[in-house]
C-alpha cells in the first residue's frame, strides 16, 4: 500500500549533490512530492527534507539507495516515529475595499499574517503542515487567489530524536 | 617510490604523480585538446604506460577488462566532449557489473564551462547515473585529494567506476603536491563485518535445510571469495549454481556444480533454484535474467539468506529472510567457523534424497545439441575451444547467443577467467576487454568469443592489438544473424526477422589481414579443432577465426521474458 513518507537527509554541501539526489529519484521512478534543502548550522552540511510516497518496500529501497550516494551522510525516515513538519506558504490574494475585512479575518482564523499590502492585494504568510495550507486555499474563493508559493515540508523528530553527525 | 612533499607541481604533473602513487601500470586512453598537458606529462615518464586505443569506448572496456582480469583498478583517460561521451557506454558497462575503474576526463577551461565551448559537455551530468561517484575538480589544490578519493571509492565497498573531470586550466595551474596517504569521509563508510547474530541464524537455517541451494554471483569474483565459497559448499555438501557474472566462482567441473542458472541456465540449476527450501545467495542480486518473474519465484515457499556488500541489493526484487551485509569472504569465513564449531550436520537422508532429485533433473541433459551436424554447431566450437585451451584460458565475450554458449560450454574452474558484460549487455565489449585482460596477464592465453555482429561494434581495436602485439585469439561464431535477436523473433515474433540479418558482411579473413593479423575461415566441423590448435600454437599472433556456423541454432534452455525460471523451453529431442 502506498503511503506518504517524509525523509530527512544530511548531505555534504557540495556542488552536484542536489542533482544526484533528484536524479536518483527520477532514474528509479520514485515519487517526489516536495523537496527542500538549505545549509545547517554547520555550513559544510545541508539538511534536506523529501516528501515521497510508496509502499514499505519502495520506501526501504529509497532510503537504501540514498544511503549509497557517496555525499549523503545520514538518512532518516521521519515518518517511522513521532515528528513535526511545517511548510511555509506565501499567498497573494485579491483584497479590494469589498474583500479586505473578510480576507483579514480568514487569515487570522488560520493564524496567518498579512505581510504586504497594496490597494487591492494582501500577501499572507502562513505556516503549518501541508493539510492546513491546503485547507486555507480551499477556504478561499478560487477567484481571489492571485499567486501562491509553497516551500514544501521541513521536518524534525519529536523530543530526543535528533539527526546529526 | 619516495614520497614527495611540498614541491610545486602543475595539475598535469599531479595527475601523473597520483597515478604513479597508486601503482597504476596501464592507462587506456585517447588524447585531445583538453588533456594535452596530461599527455605531455605522460610522455616525460615511463612508470605509467599508456595504451592508445582507436575509440574511447575501447578505452573504457579495455580498462574494465584489465580490472576484471586482475582485481586492480582499471584506469582510462579521455578528452572532453566526444571523448567522454564515447566512453559512456564503457563506463555504464563497468557500473552495471560493479567494476572498479577510474576515468579521468578532460574538460574545457573553468572560465569556459557553461558557455557551449568547443568540445564541451557536462561530463559529470552525463555520467551521473552510471558512475559510483564523479567529481569536477575546479581548483588544482583539490586535485590530488579528488584522485585519491576516486581510487578509494572505486575499489572499496561495492566497487564501481568513478570519474574525475579536470578542466584544462586546472592541469596548467600549479600548487604544492602532497598525496594523501589515506582517505576519511564522514559520508562513506562501507560495512565490512557481517552481523554475528544474522550469521548464526543463517547457519542454523542451512543446517536444518532439506533441499538447500547455494546461488552465487559476481560478488564472489569481485571480492575474491572463491576459496571460502568452495570450502563452505564442500563442507555442507550442498548443490551450487553461479550466475553469468559469477562463473568461475565455484569450479564448473565440480560434481556439486549445477551449471549456470537463469534465462539460459541449466534445467537442473533452475529447477533446484525454484524447488529448494533454503537458499543461500552470495554476492548476487536476483535480477530479471536470473530468477525470471519474481511472483512466480515466490510461489514456492523457501527461506532466503542473502550475503551482499550492498544493502540496496538485498530485498530489492525478492524478499529475504536473513539479510547479511558484509564483505563476502569475511562472512563466508565466519559461516565456516560456526559450522566447524557445531556438532550438527545437515540431515544426510534429506540431502541424499535432494541430490537424487537433482540427478534426475541433470539426466535431462539440457545442453544437448546435434553432434552429427554437417554444419558447424556453435556449441561444438566452444567445446573444442575448451579442450584445446585445457580450460585454462581467459575468455572474454561480446553479447548474444555466442555469449550464452560460451557461458554454458566453457567450464570455468577459476575466477577472473570469464569476462563479459552481464548487466548492461554491451556488444563490442569483448575485443577491447581482451586487450585489457591480456595486458593484466602477460603470457596468458586470451580468447574473445564473439559473433559477426558484436565484433563489428569495436572492430577498430584490431589496430590497437597490432600496435601493442596482443596475440588475442578471436573466435567469431558467424551465423550471419544477430543470433539472439533472431531467436526472439523466431519464438515471439512469428519468424519475422526484422533487420536481424546482416547483409554485406565483410570478408573477416581479409579484414584481419588488413589490420596486419592472421585470418582463417572455417566452415566444416572437421576443421574446427585443427584450426583452433593451429591458432593457439601461434603464441605471438592475433588470429581471427571466422567459424561459419548453423544459422538456425538456438540457445537452450530458454526462459521466456516474464516467465518463471522453471518454465523453460528445452531443445527438441534429437
Amino acid at each position: 500500500m502506498s503511503q506518504r513518507h517524509i525523509i530527512s537527509i544530511l548531505v555534504e554541501n557540495e556542488a552536484g549533490a542536489l542533482s544526484r539526489i533528484a536524479g536518483l529519484f527520477s532514474a528509479r521512478a520514485y515519487n517526489i512530492e516536495s523537496l527542500t534543502v538549505a545549509p545547517t548550522e554547520d555550513p559544510s552540511m545541508s539538511r534536506m527534507t523529501i516528501v515521497t510516497s510508496g509502499s514499505e518496500d519502495v520506501v526501504e529501497q529509497i532510503t537504501k539507495q540514498l544511503n549509497k550516494l557517496v555525499e549523503i551522510v545520514k538518512v532518516v525516515d521521519l515518518s517511522e516515529a513521532e515528528h513535526i513538519e511545517r511548510e511555509l506558504m506565501l499567498i497573494k490574494v485579491r483584497a479590494g475595499q469589498k474583500e479586505r475585512e473578510d480576507m483579514k479575518r480568514m487569515a487570522d482564523i488560520f493564524r496567518g499574517r498579512v505581510i504586504d499590502v497594496s490597494d487591492n492585494t494582501y500577501t499572507i504568510e502562513l505556516t503549518g503542515d501541508g493539510a492546513k495550507l491546503d485547507a486555507f486555499i480551499h477556504a478561499l474563493d478560487p477567484g481571489a487567489i492571485l499567486e501562491t508559493v509553497r516551500t514544501g515540508a521541513s521536518g524534525i523528530g519529536r523530543g530526543n530524536r535528533i539527526l546529526r553527525v | 617510490m619516495d614520497r614527495v612533499k611540498g614541491i610545486e607541481l602543475t595539475g598535469a604533473e599531479i595527475v601523473v604523480r597520483c597515478l604513479q602513487e597508486e601503482g597504476v601500470e596501464y592507462v587506456f586512453g585517447y588524447p585531445g585538446g583538453a588533456v594535452l598537458f596530461i599527455y605531455d606529462e605522460l610522455f616525460k615518464q615511463d612508470k605509467v604506460k599508456h595504451v592508445l586505443v582507436r575509440h574511447e569506448q575501447g578505452a573504457a572496456h579495455a580498462a574494465d577488462g584489465y580490472s576484471r582480469a586482475s582485481q586492480k583498478v582499471g584506469v582510462c583517460l579521455v578528452t572532453s566532449g566526444p571523448g567522454v561521451t564515447n566512453a559512456v557506454t564503457g563506463i555504464a558497462t563497468a557500473y552495471m557489473d560493479s567494476i572498479p575503474m577510474v576515468i579521468i576526463s578532460g574538460q574545457v577551461p573553468t572560465h569556459a564551462i557553461g558557455l557551449d565551448a568547443f568540445q564541451e559537455v557536462d561530463a559529470v551530468g552525463v555520467t551521473r547515473p552510471c558512475v559510483k561517484h564523479n567529481i569536477l575538480v575546479k581548483d588544482v589544490k583539490d586535485l590530488a585529494v579528488a584522485i585519491k578519493r576516486a581510487f578509494y571509492l572505486a575499489r572499496t565497498g561495492r566497487p564501481g567506476p568513478v570519474l574525475v573531470d579536470i578542466p584544462k586550466d586546472v592541469t596548467m595551474h600549479s600548487c604544492e603536491f602532497d598525496y594523501p596517504e589515506s582517505v576519511a569521509m564522514r559520508s562513506y563508510n562501507p560495512v565490512k563485518k557481517g552481523h554475528a547474530g544474522q550469521i548464526k541464524k543463517a547457519m542454523q537455517l542451512l543446517l536444518e535445510a532439506k533441499r538447500p541451494m547455494i546461488y552465487t554471483g559476481g560478488g564472489v569474483i569481485l571480492s575474491d571469495a572463491a576459496p571460502q565459497l568452495a570450502e563452505l559448499v564442500h563442507e555442507l555438501g550442498f548443490p551450487c549454481t553461479n550466475t553469468l557474472m559469477g562463473l568461475g566462482g565455484f569450479p564448473a567441473t565440480d560434481r556439486q556444480f549445477l551449471g549456470m542458472l537463469g534465462m539460459h541456465g541449466t534445467y537442473e540449476a533452475n529447477m533446484a533454484m525454484q524447488n529448494c527450501d533454503v537458499l543461500l545467495a552470495v554476492g548476487a542480486r536476483f535480477d530479471d535474467r536470473v530468477i525470471g518473474n519474481p511472483a512466480h519465484f515466490a510461489q514456492n515457499p523457501r527461506k532466503i539468506i542473502h550475503i551482499d556488500i550492498d544493502p540496496s541489493s538485498i530485498s530489492k526484487r525478492v524478499k529475504v529472510d536473513v539479510p547479511i551485509v558484509g564483505h563476502v569472504p569475511d562472512v563466508l569465513a565466519d559461516l565456516l567457523k560456526i559450522l566447524r564449531a557445531s556438532a550438527q550436520r545437515p540431515d544426510p537422508s534429506a540431502i541424499g534424497a535432494w541430490w537424487g532429485q537433482i540427478e534426475q533433473w541433470r539426466g535431462k541433459n539440457c545442453l544437448r545439441y546435434d553432434r552429427s551436424s554437417k554444419i558447424i554447431k556453435p556449441q561444438f566450437v566452444i567445446e573444442k575451444l575448451y579442450e584445446v585451451t585445457g580450460g585454462d584460458a581467459i575468455i572474454t565475450s561480446d553479447v548474444g547467443q555466442h555469449q550464452m554458449w560460451a557461458a554454458q560450454f566453457y567450464k570455468f574452474d577459476k575466477p577472473r577467467r570469464w569476462i563479459n558484460s552481464g548487466g548492461l549487455g554491451t556488444m563490442g565489449f569483448g575485443l577491447p576487454a581482451a586487450m585489457g585482460a591480456r595486458l593484466a596477464n602477460p603470457g596468458a592465453t586470451v580468447a574473445c568469443v564473439t559473433g559477426e555482429s558484436s565484433i563489428q561494434m569495436c572492430l577498430q581495436e584490431l589496430s590497437t592489438c597490432k600496435q601493442y602485439r596482443l596475440p588475442i585469439k578471436i573466435v567469431n561464431l558467424n551465423n550471419k544473424y544477430m543470433g539472439m535477436v533472431r531467436q526472439w523473433q523466431q519464438f515471439f515474433h512469428g519468424n519475422r526477422y526484422s533487420e536481424s540479418y546482416m547483409d554485406a558482411l565483410p570478408d573477416f579473413v581479409k579484414l584481419a589481414e588488413g589490420y596486419g593479423h592472421r585470418g582463417v575461415l572455417i566452415d566444416k566441423p572437421a576443421d574446427v579443432e585443427p584450426a583452433l590448435r593451429e591458432a593457439f600454437k601461434r603464441k605471438d599472433e592475433l588470429v581471427f577465426m571466422d567459424f561459419i556456423t548453423d544459422q538456425t541454432e538456438n540457445v537452450y534452455p530458454m526462459v521466456p521474458g516474464g516467465k518463471g525460471i522453471s518454465e523453460m523451453i528445452l531443445a527438441e529431442d534429437l
